[in-house]
């Protein structure tokens, strides 16, 4: 199997299926003849032609909206939006209209459309370069929310992706675009070529919606995750020594309960990550349905580790990110909690 | 420095209740006056068009001028009698919903024609984009009323299952889009459909209708940039019908001179027509989707015309405007205008023309009474309770399951 990393991936999927499906379209600012800013879409055009892989002008809503109307005449458009913080002129269409239509209509459009846009930080992108807005969309009846956290899970769901009939959004955790980074800045980034999820099946293959991933198996305690939190997981509970069982969510709506809830009936101990703010983001509602569901089997209150309430810092980046210092606290505190 | 009034403005309409209509100062050439360009011209040569009014029926009731269209006194009879039948579906529905037993309704009076004679020049496999005032588009388009009513009630029957208020329709058999409530938002799509037409080389262009106001909207701007761009095959009509509720046109027009020259910026042509003369929005659509489909892209329509009644039954327009306003509106009735016309040529008289209406208000009465067998609002039935957890997804996930079973179904 080729190692590639997450960019390489994600072009694959999207190589594969304009080459398999006439109606699949990539477009978005910059995506066309210079493909992409993160190069996701290099080389695309060139190969499917300027009809299928377009640059569209510098407008969100009118990016969204073009697309969900070529969804309605028979099309699988791919739209890029070129970063997550730029997605907002573009909510109204994805969350009145897009993520509507099936139902405003009784199901007689359907428009599937995949949104692929880059989120999280640590690339020193500041506050509109570095969100992760995703708890704005899977606060959206009818949105399926994807983040994949390695260069095998993106091609795969990103294939499953464009092949939904649901409106997709896929998050791309671009500090991973070019390696498995576990959170610490100091290190040299790890190439994907050393990691296992770097190795990438040739051809067609799907990771299904709706299905998270045991990165981890693990008795003591459970960590819920997705996207480059993940791979901080992997790291504070291997510097803690913690046994813990990681779960890579990779879909956040509708996102894998049973699996989530197994764990956590094991476990006893639960904590959730996330680099998006606290108040409100997808963590909560992780946290909720963890203690409805499985409120008898914990042995200590479920916690959460994220971005702070703020706009991403620049400078204060790392103060910011939560890091491999605050899991591993997390950690430690959920394991001398009694049981 | 200047006065603060004259440094910060807010327009305002020439007449608010209890002031005299004034509509004196209105640039309105006459019917005939504007020439009518090669359909495959450069927009750049037409600007004229976007400042003029395109005009075709004459105070003499006669067609005249470049415009005029060759059409057959059957198709304009046609139209005639689908507007009287759509002013005389929006009677009854507003007398329905007086007696609360529909929940809302919006009308066209004044307005039918920049529906109905846009989808007669146009062919059945065109795409609608309409905002929530095209009922006689639909209409025309050959929408079953009894269909129409039992969507706007809700009931049993109402083909969207209960989850949009009335005259949100869809209706997919008769290529009609979905309409939405939030405002402009089909202006892009209808691009991005006409963009897939285009690119499976089909000839099916897309047509979409915005208010006036709704031009303030980022997405009027939207579609505009991607019609313009990608040269979509789309008819992009602005009907300004004077009212965005309680405000005025030039509260969204701003200092432009009509809504029709918004579009020489985009390269676009935009043709400002008299949006009351039957013919000349006929002419005025024919010309626009032949350029369409000869590869000429998208053009943008300013029908101009005026709001016969109130923005819908939440609104009481004598709060905001004169209230004989309407009838002091200088471009008449497009109905009696097409009526007149009709009559002059030997084509139609007065007593099949009360024949017909006597007969539409006939069969909207008897299109409600069966409507209402399928269910009202009120009493139902009405589409199966476990259905609202129906078509989120192409499949139930889990937690709608749960939330399903939460209410006991």
């Amino acid at each position: 199997m080729p190692a590639m990393n997450m960019i390489q991936a994600l072009n694959d999927a999207m190589d594969i299926e304009l080459t398999e499906d006439e109606s699949v379209l990539a477009f978005g600012e910059d995506v066309g003849y210079f493909g992409g800013v993160f190069g996701v879409t290099r080389g695309l055009q060139e190969k499917h032609g300027t009809a299928r892989v377009f640059d569209a002008p510098i407008n969100e809503g009118a990016i969204v909206a073009m697309a969900m109307g070529m969804a309605t005449n028979g099309m699988r458009p791919v739209a890029e939006i070129q970063f997550a913080d730029y997605i907002f002129p573009g909510f109204d269409q994805i969350i009145s209209e897009l993520t509507r239509i099936r139902y405003r209509s009784a199901g007689q459009y359907t428009a599937p459309v995949t949104i692929r846009t880059p989120s999280g930080g640590g690339i020193y992108g500041g506050q509109t370069h570095s969100m992760s807005p995703e708890g704005f969309f899977t606060h959206i009846p009818g949105l399926v929310t994807l983040m994949p956290s390695n260069p095998h899970d993106a091609k795969g769901l990103l294939i499953s992706a464009i092949e939904s009939d649901d409106p997709v959004i896929f998050f791309e955790p671009k500090r991973l675009y070019n390696g498995a980074f576990d959170g610490d800045p100091n290190k040299p980034q790890a190439s994907w070529k050393e990691h296992p999820k770097g190795e990438v099946p040739e051809g067609h293959y799907t990771v299904p919606i709706g299905v998270a991933d045991r990165v981890r198996e693990g008795r003591e305690v459970t960590v819920i995750a997705y996207g480059t939190m993940v791979h901080v997981a992997e790291a504070a509970a291997a510097a803690q020594g913690v046994d813990a069982e990681i779960i890579d969510l990779r879909t956040l709506v509708p996102y894998d309960i049973d699996t989530v809830a197994r764990s956590v009936e094991k476990t006893g101990r639960c904590v959730i990550l996330h680099e998006a703010p606290r108040t409100s983001g997808f963590g909560a509602e992780l946290a909720a349905q963890i203690q409805e569901d499985c409120f008898y089997h914990l042995e200590a209150p479920v916690t959460r580790v994220t971005g702070w309430d703020t706009p991403y810092p620049h400078a204060h980046e790392w103060s910011y990110f939560p890091g491999q210092e605050r899991v591993g606290r997390a950690l430690k505190k959920l394991m001398e909690t009694p049981a | 420095m200047a006065s603060p009034e004259k440094l910060f403005q807010v327009p305002a309409p020439g007449a608010r209740p209890g002031d005299t209509p004034d509509f004196s100062k209105l640039n309105l050439p006459a019917a005939g006056e504007m020439r009518r360009p090669d359909m495959l011209a450069d927009a750049g040569d037409m600007m004229d068009l976007a400042f003029g009014l395109v005009g075709v029926l004459d105070d003499k009731h006669e067609a005249v001028g470049e415009w005029a269209p060759d059409m057959a006194p059957e198709t304009l009879r046609e139209g005639l009698k689908t507007m009287v039948l759509t002013r005389e579906y929006d009677n009854r529905m507003l007398k329905m919903q007086r007696t609360k037993r529909l929940s809302f309704y919006m009308k066209s009076l004044g307005e039918e024609a920049t529906a109905v004679a846009m989808v007669q020049a146009l062919s059945d496999a065109d795409m609608l984009f309409p905002s929530y005032r095209q009922q006689g588009a639909l209409i025309q388009r050959g929408a079953d009323i009894v269909d129409m009513m039992c969507h706007c009630i809700s009931n049993g029957r109402d083909n969207l299952k209960g989850r949009q208020l009335p005259v949100h329709y869809t209706n997919r058999d008769l290529n009609w889009f979905s309409v939405s409530g939030n405002l402009g938002t089909q202006f892009p799509q209808a691009v991005g459909w006409s963009m897939a037409s285009a690119l499976k080389g089909e000839e099916a262009i897309a047509c979409s209708w915005i208010g006036d106001g709704t031009t303030a909207e980022g997405d009027f701007h939207a579609a505009m940039t991607l019609a313009s761009t990608y040269n979509a095959p789309a008819i992009l009509n602005v009907v300004n019908n004077q009212w965005a509720i309680s405000m005025h046109n030039s509260i969204s027009r701003g200092k432009a001179a009509s809504f029709a020259s918004k579009a020489i910026g985009y390269g676009i042509p935009g043709i400002r027509v008299d949006g009351n003369d039957y013919l000349a929005v006929y002419a005025a659509a024919q010309w626009a989707a032949e350029r369409a489909r000869k590869g000429g892209g998208p053009t943008l329509i300013e029908h101009y015309t005026y709001r016969g009644e109130a923005h819908s039954t939440s609104d009481d327009p004598s709060k905001y405007r004169p209230k004989d306003e309407y009838k002091a509106w200088p471009l008449g009735d497009p109905v009696e205008r097409l009526r007149a016309h009709l009559i002059k040529q030997d084509e139609w008289d007065a007593d099949s023309h009360d024949k017909w209406e006597a007969d539409c208000r006939e069969r909207v009465a008897a299109a409600w009474k069966e409507a209402v067998s399928h269910g009202t609002l009120e009493e139902g039935p009405h589409a199966p309770t476990e259905s609202m957890f129906e078509d989120v997804f192409a499949a139930q996930p889990w937690h709608l399951r749960r939330q399903r079973q939460e209410l006991g179904l």
